[in-house]
Protein backbone atom coordinates (compact mmCIF):
# COMPACT_ATOMS: atom_id res chain seq x y z
CA UNK A 1 0.00 0.00 0.00
CA UNK A 2 3.27 1.87 0.90
CA UNK A 3 4.97 0.92 -2.01
CA UNK A 4 2.35 1.79 -4.35
CA UNK A 5 2.08 5.56 -2.70
CA UNK A 6 5.44 6.51 -2.06
CA UNK A 7 7.41 6.26 -5.36
CA UNK A 8 11.17 6.29 -3.88
CA UNK A 9 12.36 4.46 -7.11
CA UNK A 10 11.93 7.94 -8.91
CA UNK A 11 14.69 9.34 -7.24
CA UNK A 12 18.18 8.35 -8.08
CA UNK A 13 21.43 9.20 -5.83
CA UNK A 14 22.59 12.23 -8.34
CA UNK A 15 18.93 14.14 -8.27
CA UNK A 16 18.65 13.41 -3.99
CA UNK A 17 22.23 14.74 -4.07
CA UNK A 18 21.20 17.97 -6.32
CA UNK A 19 17.67 18.07 -4.42
CA UNK A 20 20.20 18.45 -1.60
CA UNK A 21 22.63 21.07 -2.98
CA UNK A 22 19.83 23.19 -4.02
CA UNK A 23 18.13 23.14 -0.38
CA UNK A 24 21.60 23.95 1.08
CA UNK A 25 21.88 26.87 -0.99
CA UNK A 26 18.53 28.29 -0.45
CA UNK A 27 18.92 28.00 2.97
CA UNK A 28 21.56 29.80 3.37
CA UNK A 29 20.58 32.62 1.08
CA UNK A 30 17.34 32.67 2.78
CA UNK A 31 19.14 32.89 6.40
CA UNK A 32 21.62 35.51 4.56
CA UNK A 33 18.30 37.71 3.91
CA UNK A 34 16.83 37.13 7.07
CA UNK A 35 20.56 38.35 9.04
CA UNK A 36 20.57 41.53 6.01
CA UNK A 37 17.01 42.19 6.92
CA UNK A 38 17.15 42.56 10.75
CA UNK A 39 20.49 44.76 10.21
CA UNK A 40 19.37 48.44 11.50
CA UNK A 41 22.04 50.26 9.32
CA UNK A 42 22.36 47.91 6.68
CA UNK A 43 24.32 49.35 3.38
CA UNK A 44 21.57 47.76 1.34
CA UNK A 45 18.58 49.26 -0.31
CA UNK A 46 15.79 47.68 1.71
CA UNK A 47 13.45 47.43 -0.92
CA UNK A 48 16.21 45.35 -3.03
CA UNK A 49 16.16 42.97 0.59
CA UNK A 50 12.70 42.70 0.33
CA UNK A 51 12.53 41.83 -3.39
CA UNK A 52 15.06 39.06 -2.34
CA UNK A 53 13.36 37.45 0.42
CA UNK A 54 10.49 37.59 -0.97
CA UNK A 55 12.00 35.75 -4.14
CA UNK A 56 14.30 33.27 -2.03
CA UNK A 57 11.00 32.53 -0.03
CA UNK A 58 8.83 31.65 -3.17
CA UNK A 59 11.35 29.19 -4.57
CA UNK A 60 12.46 27.42 -1.14
CA UNK A 61 8.29 26.99 -1.27
CA UNK A 62 7.66 25.67 -4.55
CA UNK A 63 11.18 23.69 -4.15
CA UNK A 64 9.98 21.91 -1.03
CA UNK A 65 6.26 21.35 -2.72
CA UNK A 66 8.03 19.87 -5.95
CA UNK A 67 10.16 17.60 -3.91
CA UNK A 68 7.54 16.32 -1.93
CA UNK A 69 5.48 15.68 -5.35
CA UNK A 70 8.50 14.15 -6.85
CA UNK A 71 8.41 11.50 -4.11
CA UNK A 72 4.98 10.40 -3.46
CA UNK A 73 4.28 9.89 -7.45
CA UNK A 74 4.19 11.11 -10.60
CA UNK A 75 1.06 11.72 -10.64
CA UNK A 76 0.86 13.70 -8.20
CA UNK A 77 3.53 16.14 -9.66
CA UNK A 78 1.13 16.76 -12.36
CA UNK A 79 -1.43 17.72 -10.08
CA UNK A 80 0.99 20.36 -8.67
CA UNK A 81 1.54 21.76 -11.84
CA UNK A 82 -1.98 21.87 -12.94
CA UNK A 83 -3.29 23.73 -9.47
CA UNK A 84 -0.20 26.48 -10.25
CA UNK A 85 -1.58 26.80 -13.75
CA UNK A 86 -4.84 27.20 -12.13
CA UNK A 87 -3.77 30.03 -9.53
CA UNK A 88 -1.53 31.28 -12.53
CA UNK A 89 -4.88 31.75 -14.76
CA UNK A 90 -6.67 33.17 -11.94
CA UNK A 91 -3.73 35.65 -11.73
CA UNK A 92 -3.37 37.02 -15.47
CA UNK A 93 -7.54 36.70 -16.35
CA UNK A 94 -8.22 38.80 -12.97
CA UNK A 95 -5.58 41.45 -14.43
CA UNK A 96 -7.25 40.94 -18.08
CA UNK A 97 -10.38 42.62 -17.92
CA UNK A 98 -12.77 40.99 -19.81
CA UNK A 99 -16.48 41.59 -20.58
CA UNK A 100 -19.68 40.46 -19.08
CA UNK A 101 -20.55 37.91 -22.64
CA UNK A 102 -16.47 36.07 -21.64
CA UNK A 103 -18.02 34.57 -18.30
CA UNK A 104 -19.30 31.37 -20.16
CA UNK A 105 -16.14 31.33 -22.25
CA UNK A 106 -13.95 31.55 -19.37
CA UNK A 107 -15.95 29.04 -17.28
CA UNK A 108 -15.04 26.65 -19.88
CA UNK A 109 -11.50 27.55 -19.74
CA UNK A 110 -10.79 27.17 -16.30
CA UNK A 111 -12.85 23.97 -15.51
CA UNK A 112 -12.84 21.94 -18.50
CA UNK A 113 -9.56 22.56 -20.07
CA UNK A 114 -7.01 23.21 -17.60
CA UNK A 115 -8.02 20.07 -16.13
CA UNK A 116 -8.07 18.28 -18.95
CA UNK A 117 -4.29 19.76 -20.56
CA UNK A 118 -3.03 18.30 -17.27
CA UNK A 119 -5.19 14.58 -17.47
CA UNK A 120 -3.74 13.95 -20.79
CA UNK A 121 -0.40 15.03 -19.81
CA UNK A 122 -0.83 12.45 -16.85
CA UNK A 123 -2.25 9.89 -19.49
CA UNK A 124 1.32 10.46 -21.64
CA UNK A 125 -1.30 11.13 -24.64
CA UNK A 126 1.31 13.16 -25.77
CA UNK A 127 -0.50 13.72 -29.71
CA UNK A 128 -2.94 14.67 -28.01
CA UNK A 129 -1.93 17.46 -25.31
CA UNK A 130 0.70 18.91 -27.83
CA UNK A 131 -2.53 20.12 -29.65
CA UNK A 132 -5.42 20.61 -27.03
CA UNK A 133 -4.90 24.23 -26.53
CA UNK A 134 -3.10 25.28 -30.14
CA UNK A 135 -6.02 23.77 -32.11
CA UNK A 136 -9.07 22.81 -30.29
CA UNK A 137 -8.76 25.67 -27.61
CA UNK A 138 -7.72 28.38 -29.43
CA UNK A 139 -10.21 28.16 -32.30
CA UNK A 140 -12.88 27.36 -29.79
CA UNK A 141 -13.13 30.64 -26.98
CA UNK A 142 -13.15 33.12 -30.47
CA UNK A 143 -16.33 30.56 -31.36
CA UNK A 144 -17.83 31.01 -28.00
CA UNK A 145 -17.71 34.48 -27.57
CA UNK A 146 -18.98 34.94 -31.12
CA UNK A 147 -21.80 32.82 -29.96
CA UNK A 148 -22.69 35.66 -27.42
CA UNK A 149 -23.14 38.12 -29.93
CA UNK A 150 -21.18 40.66 -28.10
CA UNK A 151 -18.89 42.20 -30.81
CA UNK A 152 -17.20 44.57 -28.62
CA UNK A 153 -13.23 44.35 -28.84
CA UNK A 154 -13.91 40.92 -30.18
CA UNK A 155 -10.27 39.79 -31.09
CA UNK A 156 -8.77 42.22 -28.22
CA UNK A 157 -10.99 39.61 -25.92
CA UNK A 158 -10.31 36.43 -27.81
CA UNK A 159 -6.57 36.87 -27.62
CA UNK A 160 -6.46 37.48 -24.14
CA UNK A 161 -7.58 34.60 -23.21
CA UNK A 162 -6.10 32.74 -25.74
CA UNK A 163 -2.88 34.26 -24.59
CA UNK A 164 -3.62 33.14 -21.08
CA UNK A 165 -4.44 29.74 -21.72
CA UNK A 166 -1.34 28.90 -23.68
CA UNK A 167 1.10 30.71 -21.57
CA UNK A 168 -0.28 29.56 -17.79
CA UNK A 169 -1.89 26.22 -18.78
CA UNK A 170 -0.36 24.52 -22.23
CA UNK A 171 3.41 25.96 -21.60
CA UNK A 172 3.65 25.15 -18.09
CA UNK A 173 2.22 21.38 -18.28
CA UNK A 174 5.18 20.55 -20.35
CA UNK A 175 7.54 20.69 -17.14
CA UNK A 176 5.78 17.62 -15.49
CA UNK A 177 5.44 15.87 -19.24
CA UNK A 178 9.39 15.45 -18.98
CA UNK A 179 8.79 13.07 -16.64
CA UNK A 180 7.13 10.26 -19.21
CA UNK A 181 9.88 10.97 -21.35
CA UNK A 182 11.42 7.84 -22.40
CA UNK A 183 14.98 8.90 -23.18
CA UNK A 184 18.18 7.46 -24.44
CA UNK A 185 21.83 8.73 -23.93
CA UNK A 186 25.22 8.26 -26.63
CA UNK A 187 27.49 5.80 -25.60
CA UNK A 188 30.45 7.46 -26.18
CA UNK A 189 32.97 4.67 -25.72
CA UNK A 190 30.91 1.91 -27.95
CA UNK A 191 28.87 4.59 -30.05
CA UNK A 192 25.64 3.46 -29.66
CA UNK A 193 22.25 4.94 -28.49
CA UNK A 194 21.25 2.96 -25.17
CA UNK A 195 18.03 3.37 -23.11
CA UNK A 196 19.08 6.48 -20.73
CA UNK A 197 19.08 4.42 -17.04
CA UNK A 198 18.64 7.76 -14.45
CA UNK A 199 15.40 8.70 -13.39
CA UNK A 200 13.26 11.79 -15.33
CA UNK A 201 12.66 13.14 -12.16
CA UNK A 202 16.16 14.34 -12.23
CA UNK A 203 15.92 15.99 -15.43
CA UNK A 204 12.78 17.77 -14.30
CA UNK A 205 14.55 19.12 -10.85
CA UNK A 206 17.53 19.86 -13.15
CA UNK A 207 15.37 21.83 -15.67
CA UNK A 208 13.59 23.79 -12.11
CA UNK A 209 17.29 24.49 -10.97
CA UNK A 210 18.54 25.95 -13.93
CA UNK A 211 15.31 28.57 -14.67
CA UNK A 212 15.84 29.24 -10.44
CA UNK A 213 19.43 30.03 -10.92
CA UNK A 214 19.04 32.21 -14.16
CA UNK A 215 16.19 34.33 -11.95
CA UNK A 216 18.67 34.54 -9.90
CA UNK A 217 21.82 35.15 -11.69
CA UNK A 218 20.17 37.82 -13.63
CA UNK A 219 18.93 39.37 -9.91
CA UNK A 220 23.08 40.21 -9.55
CA UNK A 221 24.24 40.72 -12.44
CA UNK A 222 21.65 43.43 -12.76
CA UNK A 223 22.53 44.82 -9.38
CA UNK A 224 26.48 44.47 -9.78
CA UNK A 225 27.23 45.19 -13.68
CA UNK A 226 24.27 46.38 -15.26
CA UNK A 227 24.60 49.66 -17.01
CA UNK A 228 23.00 49.63 -20.99
CA UNK A 229 18.95 48.73 -20.10
CA UNK A 230 17.38 46.63 -22.50
CA UNK A 231 14.10 48.33 -22.49
CA UNK A 232 13.55 50.71 -19.58
CA UNK A 233 9.47 51.51 -20.09
CA UNK A 234 9.06 47.77 -19.83
CA UNK A 235 11.61 46.74 -16.77
CA UNK A 236 14.35 49.04 -15.88
CA UNK A 237 15.79 46.56 -13.88
CA UNK A 238 16.98 44.21 -16.77
CA UNK A 239 19.99 45.20 -18.83
CA UNK A 240 22.59 43.80 -21.59
CA UNK A 241 24.56 42.99 -18.96
CA UNK A 242 22.69 41.48 -16.91
CA UNK A 243 21.55 39.19 -19.74
CA UNK A 244 24.67 38.36 -21.17
CA UNK A 245 26.12 37.50 -18.18
CA UNK A 246 23.37 35.21 -16.78
CA UNK A 247 23.09 33.40 -20.20
CA UNK A 248 27.04 32.34 -19.62
CA UNK A 249 27.02 31.65 -16.35
CA UNK A 250 24.03 29.70 -16.06
CA UNK A 251 25.81 27.65 -18.94
CA UNK A 252 28.74 27.06 -16.41
CA UNK A 253 26.69 25.84 -13.68
CA UNK A 254 24.60 23.46 -15.97
CA UNK A 255 28.14 21.89 -17.23
CA UNK A 256 29.32 21.96 -13.69
CA UNK A 257 25.76 20.08 -12.58
CA UNK A 258 26.32 18.13 -15.15
CA UNK A 259 29.99 16.75 -14.53
CA UNK A 260 29.63 16.72 -10.58
CA UNK A 261 26.43 14.52 -11.13
CA UNK A 262 26.80 12.87 -14.51
CA UNK A 263 23.33 10.34 -14.29
CA UNK A 264 20.95 13.59 -13.35
CA UNK A 265 20.12 14.07 -16.67
CA UNK A 266 20.98 11.95 -20.10
CA UNK A 267 22.69 14.98 -21.68
CA UNK A 268 26.47 15.14 -22.33
CA UNK A 269 28.29 18.21 -20.31
CA UNK A 270 28.86 20.37 -23.07
CA UNK A 271 25.04 19.21 -24.08
CA UNK A 272 23.69 20.05 -20.34
CA UNK A 273 25.53 23.57 -21.26
CA UNK A 274 23.52 24.39 -23.97
CA UNK A 275 20.95 23.21 -22.60
CA UNK A 276 21.36 25.50 -19.60
CA UNK A 277 21.91 28.60 -22.48
CA UNK A 278 18.24 27.75 -23.89
CA UNK A 279 16.60 28.00 -20.26
CA UNK A 280 18.02 31.20 -19.56
CA UNK A 281 17.57 33.11 -22.54
CA UNK A 282 13.88 31.68 -22.78
CA UNK A 283 13.66 32.27 -18.75
CA UNK A 284 14.92 35.82 -19.52
CA UNK A 285 12.22 35.93 -22.50
CA UNK A 286 9.45 34.96 -20.20
CA UNK A 287 10.15 37.80 -17.32
CA UNK A 288 10.57 40.13 -19.91
CA UNK A 289 7.35 39.57 -21.67
CA UNK A 290 5.55 38.93 -18.76
CA UNK A 291 6.60 42.52 -17.42
CA UNK A 292 5.09 44.10 -20.77
CA UNK A 293 2.22 43.00 -19.78
CA UNK A 294 2.33 44.02 -16.54
CA UNK A 295 3.38 47.39 -17.49
CA UNK A 296 0.25 47.30 -19.63
CA UNK A 297 -2.00 46.81 -17.33
CA UNK A 298 -0.16 49.53 -14.96
CA UNK A 299 0.88 47.18 -12.42
CA UNK A 300 3.87 46.13 -10.70
CA UNK A 301 3.48 42.33 -9.55
CA UNK A 302 0.42 40.11 -10.07
CA UNK A 303 1.10 39.47 -6.15
CA UNK A 304 -0.25 43.17 -5.40
CA UNK A 305 -3.08 42.95 -7.77
CA UNK A 306 -5.42 41.91 -4.80
CA UNK A 307 -4.04 42.58 -1.25
CA UNK A 308 -2.49 39.63 0.24
CA UNK A 309 -2.10 36.77 -2.49
CA UNK A 310 1.43 35.85 -3.41
CA UNK A 311 1.98 36.39 -6.81
CA UNK A 312 2.78 33.07 -8.34
CA UNK A 313 2.75 34.05 -11.95
CA UNK A 314 5.43 36.25 -10.68
CA UNK A 315 7.57 33.93 -9.84
CA UNK A 316 6.61 31.07 -12.60
CA UNK A 317 6.76 33.28 -15.73
CA UNK A 318 10.26 32.31 -16.26
CA UNK A 319 9.42 28.19 -15.98
CA UNK A 320 6.03 28.87 -18.22
CA UNK A 321 8.53 29.84 -21.61
CA UNK A 322 11.25 27.47 -20.90
CA UNK A 323 9.26 24.71 -20.19
CA UNK A 324 7.75 23.81 -23.85
CA UNK A 325 11.79 24.50 -25.17
CA UNK A 326 13.34 22.14 -22.91
CA UNK A 327 10.86 19.88 -23.23
CA UNK A 328 10.70 19.87 -27.02
CA UNK A 329 14.40 20.08 -27.25
CA UNK A 330 15.13 17.49 -25.43
CA UNK A 331 12.64 15.35 -26.61
CA UNK A 332 13.40 16.12 -30.45
CA UNK A 333 17.29 14.74 -30.05
CA UNK A 334 16.87 12.67 -26.90
CA UNK A 335 13.15 10.76 -27.36
CA UNK A 336 12.60 11.25 -31.14
CA UNK A 337 11.73 7.75 -32.76
CA UNK A 338 13.73 8.91 -35.76
CA UNK A 339 16.62 8.97 -33.66
CA UNK A 340 16.17 5.71 -31.83
CA UNK A 341 14.61 3.81 -34.58
CA UNK A 342 16.65 5.12 -37.74
CA UNK A 343 20.11 4.92 -36.48
CA UNK A 344 21.10 6.23 -40.47
CA UNK A 345 18.65 8.71 -40.72
CA UNK A 346 19.69 12.21 -40.94
CA UNK A 347 19.04 13.32 -37.57
CA UNK A 348 21.13 10.62 -35.94
CA UNK A 349 23.40 11.60 -38.05
CA UNK A 350 23.62 15.02 -37.42
CA UNK A 351 23.26 14.76 -33.75
CA UNK A 352 26.24 12.15 -34.30
CA UNK A 353 28.11 14.07 -35.93
CA UNK A 354 28.11 16.78 -32.70
CA UNK A 355 28.14 14.25 -29.83
CA UNK A 356 31.60 12.60 -31.43
CA UNK B 1 -27.20 19.05 8.51
CA UNK B 2 -26.75 22.54 8.95
CA UNK B 3 -23.46 22.01 10.32
CA UNK B 4 -22.11 20.71 7.00
CA UNK B 5 -24.09 22.49 4.35
CA UNK B 6 -23.17 25.93 5.35
CA UNK B 7 -19.42 25.80 6.01
CA UNK B 8 -19.21 23.84 2.72
CA UNK B 9 -21.08 25.94 1.18
CA UNK B 10 -19.26 29.57 2.65
CA UNK B 11 -15.60 28.29 2.09
CA UNK B 12 -16.43 27.09 -1.38
CA UNK B 13 -17.52 29.92 -2.12
CA UNK B 14 -14.69 32.06 -0.62
CA UNK B 15 -12.18 29.46 -2.64
CA UNK B 16 -13.81 29.85 -6.08
CA UNK B 17 -13.56 33.48 -5.93
CA UNK B 18 -10.08 33.84 -4.16
CA UNK B 19 -11.23 36.50 -1.84
CA UNK B 20 -9.16 38.46 0.40
CA UNK B 21 -10.62 40.40 3.30
CA UNK B 22 -9.09 43.67 4.28
CA UNK B 23 -10.75 45.19 7.59
CA UNK B 24 -9.40 48.77 7.22
CA UNK B 25 -9.60 50.61 10.71
CA UNK B 26 -12.00 48.04 11.67
CA UNK B 27 -12.23 44.99 14.19
CA UNK B 28 -14.41 41.96 13.93
CA UNK B 29 -16.43 42.27 16.93
CA UNK B 30 -19.47 41.19 17.94
CA UNK B 31 -21.30 43.92 19.18
CA UNK B 32 -24.44 44.48 16.62
CA UNK B 33 -23.79 45.93 13.39
CA UNK B 34 -25.36 46.32 9.87
CA UNK B 35 -22.91 46.14 7.45
CA UNK B 36 -23.93 47.63 4.49
CA UNK B 37 -22.27 47.18 0.76
CA UNK B 38 -22.35 47.53 -3.15
CA UNK B 39 -23.98 44.53 -4.38
CA UNK B 40 -22.77 42.95 -7.72
CA UNK B 41 -23.63 39.26 -7.21
CA UNK B 42 -25.21 36.64 -5.32
CA UNK B 43 -21.93 35.19 -3.73
CA UNK B 44 -21.40 38.82 -1.89
CA UNK B 45 -23.36 37.99 1.45
CA UNK B 46 -22.18 34.40 1.07
CA UNK B 47 -18.33 35.80 0.86
CA UNK B 48 -18.59 38.11 3.52
CA UNK B 49 -20.70 35.92 5.96
CA UNK B 50 -17.77 33.15 5.07
CA UNK B 51 -15.06 35.44 5.81
CA UNK B 52 -16.16 36.74 9.30
CA UNK B 53 -14.94 34.81 12.43
CA UNK B 54 -16.81 31.98 13.03
CA UNK B 55 -18.32 33.00 16.74
CA UNK B 56 -19.51 36.24 14.22
CA UNK B 57 -21.24 33.94 11.57
CA UNK B 58 -24.27 32.79 13.53
CA UNK B 59 -24.73 36.03 14.88
CA UNK B 60 -24.97 37.80 10.99
CA UNK B 61 -28.53 37.63 8.98
CA UNK B 62 -27.89 38.96 5.33
CA UNK B 63 -31.28 40.85 4.38
CA UNK B 64 -32.67 39.59 1.07
CA UNK B 65 -35.91 39.91 -1.45
CA UNK B 66 -38.44 37.77 -0.84
CA UNK B 67 -39.87 37.62 -4.30
CA UNK B 68 -36.30 36.45 -5.58
CA UNK B 69 -35.11 34.11 -2.62
CA UNK B 70 -39.01 32.48 -1.94
CA UNK B 71 -39.08 31.18 -6.11
CA UNK B 72 -37.77 28.00 -6.29
CA UNK B 73 -37.05 24.96 -3.57
CA UNK B 74 -32.90 25.65 -4.19
CA UNK B 75 -33.01 29.35 -2.97
CA UNK B 76 -35.85 28.99 -0.21
CA UNK B 77 -33.15 26.31 0.89
CA UNK B 78 -30.01 28.61 0.28
CA UNK B 79 -32.14 31.32 2.70
CA UNK B 80 -33.25 29.02 5.49
CA UNK B 81 -29.69 27.92 5.25
CA UNK B 82 -27.73 31.20 6.10
CA UNK B 83 -31.16 31.90 7.93
CA UNK B 84 -31.42 35.04 6.08
CA UNK B 85 -34.11 37.69 7.00
CA UNK B 86 -36.76 38.12 4.17
CA UNK B 87 -38.50 41.23 2.87
CA UNK B 88 -41.18 41.75 0.87
CA UNK B 89 -40.16 44.40 -1.89
CA UNK B 90 -43.41 44.42 -3.49
CA UNK B 91 -45.64 45.10 0.20
CA UNK B 92 -43.84 48.00 1.52
CA UNK B 93 -46.62 49.60 4.06
CA UNK B 94 -46.28 52.34 6.67
CA UNK B 95 -47.63 49.52 9.14
CA UNK B 96 -46.16 46.48 7.56
CA UNK B 97 -42.12 48.34 7.03
CA UNK B 98 -39.31 46.36 6.81
CA UNK B 99 -37.43 48.55 9.10
CA UNK B 100 -39.57 47.68 11.99
CA UNK B 101 -39.63 43.89 10.60
CA UNK B 102 -35.43 43.78 11.32
CA UNK B 103 -35.53 45.40 14.09
CA UNK B 104 -38.17 43.26 15.88
CA UNK B 105 -35.63 40.46 14.13
CA UNK B 106 -32.61 41.28 15.19
CA UNK B 107 -33.63 41.77 19.06
CA UNK B 108 -30.00 42.63 20.72
CA UNK B 109 -28.55 39.71 19.33
CA UNK B 110 -28.01 39.84 15.17
CA UNK B 111 -26.00 41.48 12.94
CA UNK B 112 -27.12 42.24 9.65
CA UNK B 113 -26.12 42.72 6.04
CA UNK B 114 -27.78 44.54 4.01
CA UNK B 115 -27.23 46.10 0.23
CA UNK B 116 -28.97 49.30 0.24
CA UNK B 117 -29.06 50.02 -3.52
CA UNK B 118 -32.19 47.43 -3.50
CA UNK B 119 -31.16 44.84 -6.20
CA UNK B 120 -28.10 43.80 -8.19
CA UNK B 121 -26.30 45.91 -10.42
CA UNK B 122 -25.28 44.42 -13.55
CA UNK B 123 -22.81 47.33 -14.35
CA UNK B 124 -20.51 47.16 -11.14
CA UNK B 125 -21.02 51.26 -10.11
CA UNK B 126 -22.72 52.35 -7.05
CA UNK B 127 -25.86 53.28 -7.58
CA UNK B 128 -27.71 55.42 -4.92
CA UNK B 129 -28.76 54.34 -2.08
CA UNK B 130 -32.20 53.32 -0.93
CA UNK B 131 -33.36 54.99 2.19
CA UNK B 132 -33.51 51.58 4.74
CA UNK B 133 -30.18 51.97 6.43
CA UNK B 134 -31.19 55.66 7.28
CA UNK B 135 -34.52 54.87 8.75
CA UNK B 136 -32.52 51.83 10.58
CA UNK B 137 -29.31 54.16 12.33
CA UNK B 138 -32.84 56.75 13.53
CA UNK B 139 -34.86 53.98 15.02
CA UNK B 140 -31.83 52.32 16.38
CA UNK B 141 -29.10 54.75 17.12
CA UNK B 142 -26.40 52.14 18.81
CA UNK B 143 -26.09 49.83 16.01
CA UNK B 144 -22.70 50.53 14.02
CA UNK B 145 -23.35 51.15 10.31
CA UNK B 146 -20.48 49.41 8.59
CA UNK B 147 -19.53 50.23 4.97
CA UNK B 148 -18.09 46.92 3.09
CA UNK B 149 -17.05 47.23 -0.59
CA UNK B 150 -16.87 44.06 -2.78
CA UNK B 151 -14.27 44.30 -5.81
CA UNK B 152 -14.24 42.00 -9.02
CA UNK B 153 -16.89 39.49 -7.13
CA UNK B 154 -19.02 40.88 -10.60
CA UNK B 155 -16.57 38.93 -12.18
CA UNK B 156 -16.33 35.99 -10.36
CA UNK B 157 -20.40 35.67 -10.99
CA UNK B 158 -22.32 37.99 -13.01
CA UNK B 159 -26.48 38.59 -12.20
CA UNK B 160 -27.84 35.81 -14.85
CA UNK B 161 -25.22 33.28 -14.41
CA UNK B 162 -25.05 30.05 -12.19
CA UNK B 163 -21.85 28.86 -12.82
CA UNK B 164 -18.39 30.82 -11.28
CA UNK B 165 -15.53 31.60 -12.82
CA UNK B 166 -12.72 31.13 -9.97
CA UNK B 167 -11.21 34.92 -10.46
CA UNK B 168 -9.32 36.74 -7.53
CA UNK B 169 -11.64 39.26 -5.93
CA UNK B 170 -11.28 41.29 -2.27
CA UNK B 171 -13.50 42.16 0.60
CA UNK B 172 -12.60 45.88 2.16
CA UNK B 173 -14.67 45.90 5.76
CA UNK B 174 -14.33 49.60 6.57
CA UNK B 175 -15.02 51.77 9.46
CA UNK B 176 -18.59 52.16 11.23
CA UNK B 177 -20.71 55.55 11.00
CA UNK B 178 -23.60 56.34 12.52
CA UNK B 179 -25.85 58.92 11.81
CA UNK B 180 -25.13 62.21 13.04
CA UNK B 181 -27.71 64.32 15.38
CA UNK B 182 -29.65 66.64 12.83
CA UNK B 183 -28.40 64.78 9.89
CA UNK B 184 -30.54 64.88 6.77
CA UNK B 185 -31.50 61.58 5.12
CA UNK B 186 -29.95 62.66 2.03
CA UNK B 187 -26.68 64.24 3.37
CA UNK B 188 -26.46 60.77 5.19
CA UNK B 189 -27.03 58.61 2.76
CA UNK B 190 -24.62 60.10 0.42
CA UNK B 191 -22.17 60.05 3.08
CA UNK B 192 -22.57 56.61 3.50
CA UNK B 193 -22.51 55.87 -0.19
CA UNK B 194 -18.96 57.66 0.03
CA UNK B 195 -17.88 55.39 3.06
CA UNK B 196 -17.93 52.68 0.60
CA UNK B 197 -17.31 54.23 -2.61
CA UNK B 198 -13.42 55.39 -0.19
CA UNK B 199 -12.86 51.32 0.29
CA UNK B 200 -12.69 50.86 -3.84
CA UNK B 201 -9.41 52.51 -4.07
Amino acid sequence: MLDSFFDFESLDWATIILILIVFVVLGALFTAGQILRRQPESNFDKAIIRTFNRRVGAWLTICVMLVVALCLSKVVTVVFFGVLSFWALREFITMTPTRRADHRTLFWVFFVFTPMQYVLVGLDWYNFYTILIPVYVSLFIPARIAFTGDHKRFLERSAKIQFGVLICVYALSHAPALLYLDLVKYNQSTGVWEPWSGKPTGLLFFFIVMVQVSDTLHFVWDRLFGRYVIAAAINPTKTWEGLIGTVCSTAVVGMLIQLLLPDVTPFTWYGAGFMAVLISVMASSGSMTMSAIKRDRGIKDYGTLVTGHAGVLDRIDSVCFAAPIFFHVTRFCLAEPTVVRDPDGIVAQFLNFLLT
Amino acid sequence: MKQITVPFLANLAKILSGATVRWVDCEPDICQRVYFANHTSHLDALVLWASLPKQLRNLTRPVAAADYWQAGPVRRYMASVFNALLIDRTKIKVHNSPIDMMIREIRDKYSLIVFPEGGRNPTGELRDFKSGLYYLGKKRPDLELVPVYFDNLNRVMPKGEFLPVPLLSSISIGSPIWLEAGEGKNEFLTRARQAVLNLKQ
